[in-house]
């Protein structure tokens, strides 16, 4: 019989080895998936795993893999914060939305204006405070009114999706688009575009704030006093009362965070890979994350190398669709089989396993 | 010779790292009181679970009336007749006595009848109880006697009862004895837990004394003095506490003055019109049944909960508004009863639990970002002069035994060398050498000039330490008194006497 031992203390080794061994398992279960319906299991996971980075056309993959992965980490490293504390931002796909939104219509505002050196900073500031503001709603509602911010932050979600169709057909559509729907494209306007800052890499302004947020967030998680605070008031909500951890403080501190990273997020997604404020804006940046912070345990590190994986599994899955005509089903099964993996194997981080053999009375 | 209930015969369980119980024998006869006597961790608690069915043995065997008896769980242990009263309550707070009793049943009649059957039990036991009360509104007596009446229907032919008058006061304390003199001399066999010797010595035919998991000694509690009792459960001649009489009167410390406050959340205690002087050097004890105050007490004055300013003093400057850290700075330090999650943090560091509440006094951090070697080496001082037990400062608190996190807790909050100190429980669930060595540092801060205020369930504690004696008793204070100048019933009438309780009831 298995039975489950609670460790005394956390096992390390198994904190930073539970990630590995779940991407493991995954390739394992997922190889399985694949030759379950008829592919080559091997061939599949290659094609996912392998060719994006190494293979034949990873000059074209790997530009658009780093182009995936930013926005993920970017938001993710806001949401660790709330995370850690207890408070749970679900709602970063509308923030996102939202910068997006006041980022896009700032540029629009100054069309066809050339100033880069003011547009774009402006643009910066418009795309967080949009994400800052939509994540206030739910942060105001919870310190004034103790309403929950796990459903508040989700509805408004819907409300974004609903808001950014809205602009893309009314107050943001192209004067000269001859009708369709979305706005002028932001890449065709040099004094609002995102665009690669070194060619063929794949880098632009959302990579570089992206890997500052990492460090940035490393310092404060491991050397500051807010980091502290989030770990205490998540981890024994009464004892940081007692040390003196304001929580109404700590609600609105971790909201804006990540609300501000999720629509600087949106903003260099618009301005950049997207390009342009539409109906069906390229979503679901903001609940991937959701699975990236976990997937990263929370840890800045962990979150930048989740997010390189979650995008990986983006990027080889469409390859894997399209070259070897695998289901898109399937793809999707295969990437929750990830967070499934992480969930279980997690479980040897705080428990040992012991086999036992039931005694005879 | 009487008839013998249980018998247990080299019982032995080991946990990791500890053996629990070693080779334990016990004998209970029928209609006997048979007090197990031992220290924390001395094993009684697993010793009590193996007989309940919660812990299944490693070695060993039991006979239950003759037959051999290895109840799988609980409701085997039941089934034959064994009833067990537990020292922290599984009640629900929200629902009433009845409803409380019927979720423990497994074919539970309906509330009417069982409404009437718990009034019969409790006129029969001189235990009264309203079976329509809500259980949040119960003083902490009223809900044991839940408890109690919910064994009690079962009829059992053992019960066993773990340290039940740590939350009485002594008058509550001479009901609960003659009802269950009352059950004795019915036949009922008791199993009693507690480390309270006097009292053993008031109610049981036997005592069975634990030591580090082994029998050490059996012996009648009548024919043997307490102090010799409490030597054969610690192993070696104790050493109480040195107490200075205080000659002169120090400076005025803290005032509170019309403290009132609302609960703080559902089934808390109000705090009303508390007046109050502590002066440097006194230790001020302040007595009390668990929910009377106490926790609402403590958050008032660390500053969890904020009062009007006015109402907290702190030498003459008004506190009352101020935030936990502000107060630390001024010299107000605390340590809340809970050390798993309120007190510490259980999943952190002993270096981060140091962090926890002495960065604003100790200076550990500058501008936000935090000075680790020096939390570390603060963490190292309280290990070092509390003598906590652990390897090293980056083990989890949680991983600490009970004792040593205690010893933690109340050394973090006295090496930043408070001026004011309000510590509730100290030596709750603390090995006897361990409390010593806690009420010593308290006495050596008071000595030192701070003023104390010591809140505890636990009068003997209260009766060796403190100065002046208060109670607590429904958010109210009572004035203090000259500890010296009382005796145990008064302390008993100023800590609410006996809730409703009705002595005529009981046939002695």
């Amino acid at each position: 019989m298995l039975r489950l031992e609670r460790r005394r203390q956390p096992s390390n080794l198994w904190r930073w080895g539970a990630p590995m061994a779940a991407v493991v398992l995954t390739m394992v279960l997922g190889a399985l998936l694949f030759w379950m319906i008829g592919r080559d299991p091997f061939l599949a996971i290659k094609t996912i795993f392998w060719d994006p980075v190494f293979g034949e056309f990873a000059f074209y993959y790997r530009p658009e893999l780093i182009k995936k992965a930013a926005p993920l980490i970017m938001i993710a490293i806001g949401l660790s914060f709330g995370f850690r504390a207890g408070i749970w931002n679900i709602g970063a796909e509308g923030q996102y939305i939202i910068g997006a939104i006041c980022g896009a219509s700032v540029a629009l505002a100054f069309y066809p204006m050339a100033a880069r050196w003011m547009i774009f900073p402006l643009m910066i500031m418009a795309g967080i405070l949009g994400g800052v503001v939509w994540a206030m709603i739910p942060a105001l509602l919870r310190v004034y009114f103790k309403t929950n911010e796990i459903l508040v932050s989700l509805m408004l979600v819907y409300v974004a999706e609903v808001l950014v169709k809205a602009f893309a057909v009314g107050l943001l559509r192209n004067p000269e688009g001859r009708g369709f729907p979305g706005s002028r494209n932001l890449t065709q306007y040099p004094s609002a575009a995102n665009l690669e800052l070194f060619a063929g890499t794949g880098i632009h302004w959302g990579v570089i704030t992206a890997v500052l947020s990492v460090g940035l967030a490393y310092v404060v998680i491991t050397r500051h006093r807010f980091g502290f605070d989030v770990q205490l008031a998540g981890q024994s909500p009464r004892a940081a009362a007692f040390a003196g951890v304001n929580t109404n403080w700590l609600v609105i501190g971790c909201m804006g965070l990540s609300g501000g990273l999720s629509g600087l997020a949106g903003l260099f997604e618009v301005a950049g890979p997207s390009g342009q404020i539409l109906g069906s804006f390229p979503a679901f940046y903001g609940f991937t994350a959701i699975i990236v912070a976990f997937l990263g345990r929370l840890h800045p590190v962990g979150i930048l190398l989740a997010g390189l994986l979650m995008a990986l599994t983006y990027i080889g899955g469409d390859a894997a669709q399209s070259a070897m005509n695998l289901p898109s089903a399937a793809i999707k099964v295969f990437q929750g089989m990830l967070l499934f993996s992480l969930l279980s194997v997690d479980v040897l981080t705080n428990y040992r396993v012991r086999f036992t053999w039931a005694k005879g009375d | 010779m009487r008839e013998i209930l249980l018998k247990l015969e080299g019982l032995t369980k080991a946990y990791p790292g500890v053996v629990a119980n070693s080779g334990v024998d016990l004998a209970i006869q029928k209609g006997e009181v048979h007090a197990l006597l031992g220290e924390n961790g001395a094993g009684k608690s697993t010793l009590v679970k193996t007989i309940y069915g919660l812990v299944a043995p490693d070695a060993g065997h039991m006979t239950f009336e003759g037959k051999p008896f290895r109840p799988a769980d609980p409701r085997a242990a039941r089934a034959v007749g064994i009833a067990m009263v537990f020292q922290h309550f599984s009640l629900f707070e929200a629902l009433t006595v009845v409803e409380n009793i019927a979720l423990g049943m497994e074919h539970p009649p309906t509330m009417r009848a069982l409404a009437t059957q718990i009034k019969a039990v409790s006129q029969t036991y001189g235990l009264p109880l309203d079976p329509q009360r809500i259980v949040g509104d119960l003083s902490a007596g009223e809900r044991q006697r839940v408890e109690i009446i919910r064994c009690l229907l079962q009829d059992p032919k053992l019960l066993i009862m773990d340290e039940p008058t740590s939350v009485l006061t002594p008058q509550e304390v001479r009901i609960l004895f003659a009802t269950l003199r009352q059950l004795r001399a019915q036949g009922t066999a008791i199993l009693y837990i507690s480390h309270k010797l006097e009292e053993i010595r008031a109610l049981c035919d036997q005592a069975t004394i634990l030591r580090l998991g082994k029998v050490v000694a059996n012996c009648d509690p009548q024919q043997v003095s307490a102090k010799e009792m409490a030597e054969m459960m610690v192993g070696s001649a104790l050493q109480a506490p040195k107490k200075q009489t205080v000659t002169e009167q120090g400076a005025v410390a803290l005032t509170l003055s019309q403290l009132s406050a609302p609960a703080p959340q559902a089934f808390g205690t109000p705090l009303r019109d508390i007046n109050l002087t502590v002066r440097s050097g006194e230790v001020l004890g302040i007595g009390g049944v668990a929910g009377n105050g106490q926790e609402e007490l403590v958050a008032a004055l660390s500053g969890e909960m904020r009062v009007a300013a006015n109402m907290i003093q702190l030498y003459g400057q008004a506190v009352g508004a101020l935030p936990p850290n502000a107060r630390r700075k001024l010299g107000l330090c605390a340590a809340p009863e809970d050390r798993n999650g309120h007190a510490a943090a259980p999943d952190l560091s002993l270096t981060e639990n140091a962090l926890m509440t002495a960065d604003a006094r100790m200076g550990l951090s500058r501008h936000g970002f935090i000075n680790r070697p020096q939390a570390r080496s603060f963490a190292s001082a309280v290990i070092k002069r509390f003598d906590v037990r652990t390897p090293s400062t980056d083990i989890l608190a949680r991983a600490l035994s009970g004792g040593n996190l205690q010893k933690f807790v109340i050394g973090r909050e006295i090496l930043q060398a408070p001026k004011v100190f309000v510590v509730n429980q100290p030596t709750w669930g603390v090995d006897a050498a361990a409390a010593a060595a806690i009420r010593q540092a308290i006495l050596d801060l008071a000595e030192a000039g701070a003023a104390v205020i010591c809140i505890s369930h636990d009068l003997d504690e209260l009766m060796e330490i403190s100065d002046r004696f208060a109670a607590l008793n429904g958010g109210r204070l009572s004035p203090p008194s000259p500890t010296a100048s009382l005796s145990l019933d008064q302390i008993g009438l100023m800590l609410g006497g006996a809730h409703d309780m009705e002595v005529a009831h009981v046939k002695a």
